[in-house]
């Protein structure tokens, strides 16, 4: 944009014509997405001949449903994984957080709201627990949120007794409606999300010293930036995100139940931001990649669903779309650092 | 000193008996220097003088364990590298702080963005940080660019940029020449030069291959077991003096004699106003 108008100003340095090299990778960093999307639009039109009824409203729905928690839970994880960190208990935030929901609402009078409110800050405490002891105390991230993970399991099976929960009868009706109950409510949520994300990493301070802090983390801190209140403030928009899609599926299934979430939709999770672009060193990713990762995701599980495939298949699909991003990204990373893109 | 403003040149920094402990460990045991307005200050010394550590003080990264910091006369105390940067005092640390994926403008700007509240406000900043390039002469073709991408000379370039266009008047050096070609490090001191004559800019310079340095320095201090141990003109030393000077401590140190000779620290300001 503002490219041709600097350009005649200066004399270029290096043999790429002003702005070229920029443009060009630029470019095939947006291919980078585009060629998820066209994965994506590959795969609807393979369904669709297969299976006509897949574009049916009632089928979008279904798969609208599979991507939406994976979308929310991967944002969170983008953001983490930029910043040179992971979170592996996210899934069991997602269980543990309609449980505190209800606990608030029926066993100490919260209004559902307010209980929700309540539920979403312990997440957030969560997400301060795996920061501070990973930042603070120097225990590599997947070592603490493991703990997390199993430590989280542990209570949300003892407090649930390890049987569903109703959703509290005064958090029914609207509310329920609008936070998952509705067919498309909780797309919508995730989509909200994105966008607000989406703006938050690319054109918001934050977003800039997520990727500081991920890309040199000792520059970051010589330049002044609070590296720590930034890692540990990921871990907690991860785990708060997490706690946000457990109440939204919660609502959805209309059931609190202790078998939801857990590790599976953490890998999901992971698995997005991979297959969308995110770099496990720190420094890269996008959201706008996570989110395509979890709708390739959730049209091969729908999809194989409707064509009768086993899910055993299924995850050998994903096994190597995770192999295969990871391998185009290490590609990627290497043609940048020698200045070929 | 209120005597010294008014025959030479305004004196923009001054520190006194400054000292830095490490536990039991001295890094700085008593560091008395001054820089004059506009003037480029060369800090040449041993690996494991101190030379870091004092500049790490300066910029405001660390406190020191005792001592002054006059800022324009004034005392003052550098609570973190926003507030040394909030006095016009920066760093170009030695591995430049930069953040490979982030593009050019970005890292000039990284943590003092333009915010437009509450998006950053890259427009603004890429043509500051086009401007800012422009005006001490160094060649880009796009501040779009990742840093990764650039070549050494220019990632320190890049590094010496970010602090012209945020009102900068008191500039810290860390090892600008380390790990770079001749033709890089002329580069380097070709910058060095353009910022001086603006005039605005006064700069310490820390390196440790003082050969390099000298045609930019004004005048030149020896950091030797914390302390400044030798202060004189440029032009009235030479290469020779400098190299006796260190060859001799090199030697005391190998003899074993320990710390605590006369250097004559003090005589230095004598002669620069002579």
């Amino acid at each position: 944009m503002s490219d041709t108008r600097t350009a005649p100003e200066t004399v270029p340095a290096a043999p790429p014509p002003p702005g070229l090299g920029r443009r060009v990778g630029a470019a095939f960093l947006r291919l980078r997405e585009a060629s998820i999307l066209a994965v994506a639009i590959i795969l609807v039109v393979y369904f669709y001949v297969n299976r006509p009824d897949f574009l049916d409203v009632g089928n979008l729905v279904t798969v609208s449903h599979y991507v939406a928690p994976i979308a929310i839970l991967a944002v969170g994880e983008v953001f983490l994984l930029i910043s040179g960190e992971i979170d592996l208990s996210v899934g069991w935030t997602y269980t543990f957080a309609p449980f505190v929901m209800y606990f608030a609402v029926e066993d100490y009078g919260f209004p559902p709201v307010l209980g929700i409110v309540v539920a979403l800050l312990v997440s957030a405490l969560v997400g301060f627990i795996n920061g501070t002891v990973t930042v603070r105390l120097g225990v590599p991230a997947f070592v603490t949120t493991l703990g997390m993970l199993f430590a989280l399991e542990g209570i949300t099976l003892i407090t649930s007794g390890s049987f569903p929960k109703e959703i509290p009868a005064s958090a029914a009706g609207t509310l329920q409606t609008v936070l998952g109950q509705q067919d498309w409510s909780e797309i919508i949520w995730a989509g909200v999300i994105v966008a607000i994300f989406y703006l938050v990493l690319t054109r918001m301070r934050w977003g800039l010293y997520t990727f500081a802090v991920g890309g040199n983390l000792l520059g970051a801190t010589e330049s002044g930036i609070k590296v720590s209140r930034v890692k540990i403030g990921n871990f907690m928009i991860c785990s708060t995100l997490g706690g946000i899609t457990g109440i939204l599926e919660a609502f959805r299934i209309d059931s609190i139940d202790p078998a939801a979430g857990g590790e599976t939709v953490m890998f999901y999770a992971v698995a997005a931001a991979v297959i969308g672009g995110t770099a496990l060193a720190g420094g890269v990713g996008t959201v706008l990649g996570a989110f395509l990762g979890a709708v390739v995701l959730g049209i091969l599980e729908d999809g194989f669903n409707l064509l009768g495939i086993s899910a055993n298949t299924y995850y050998l699909i994903l096994g190597i779309a995770v192999l295969v991003a990871m391998i185009a990204n290490v590609y990627l990373a290497r043609l940048r650092r020698t200045g070929r893109i | 000193m209120a005597d010294d403003a008014s025959t030479g040149p305004a004196e923009v920094l001054r520190v006194e008996h400054l000292a830095k402990r490490f536990g039991a460990v001295s890094a700085l045991t008593d560091i008395n220097l001054r820089l004059d307005q506009g003037e480029v200050l060369g800090l040449i010394g041993d690996n494991g003088a101190g030379k870091s550590t004092l500049m790490k003080i300066l910029c405001g990264f660390q406190p020191p364990s005792a001592g002054h910091i006059r800022l324009y006369g004034e005392p003052v105390q550098l609570h973190s590298v926003e507030h040394a940067r909030s006095l016009g005092i920066d760093i170009v640390y030695q591995d430049l702080a930069l953040v490979n994926q982030l593009s050019v403008y970005h890292n000039m700007f990284l943590n003092r963005e333009i915010v437009r509240w509450p998006f950053l406000s890259n427009r603004a900043m890429r043509k500051r940080a086009r401007e800012a390039l422009d005006s001490i002469g160094v060649k880009i073709d796009s501040v779009d660019t990742e840093v990764a991408k650039l070549s050494g000379g220019q990632r320190q370039a890049i590094a010496v940029a970010r602090s012209v266009f945020s009102d900068t008047r008191i500039l810290l050096l860390d090892e600008p020449l380390a790990a770079m070609g001749a033709k890089e490090g002329r580069l380097i001191l070709d910058l060095v030069d353009d910022i001086k004559a603006r005039g605005d800019m006064s700069m310490i310079i820390i390196a440790h291959n003082y050969a390099q340095i000298m045609g930019v320095c004004d005048r030149v201090n020896l950091l030797q077991h914390g302390e400044i141990t030798f202060d004189k003109r440029t032009a009235d030393t030479s290469l020779e003096e400098l190299t006796d000077l260190v060859v001799a401590e090199y030697r005391r140190r190998r003899t074993g004699e320990g710390n605590g000779a006369e250097s004559g620290g003090e005589s230095g300001g004598d002669v620069n106003n002579g």
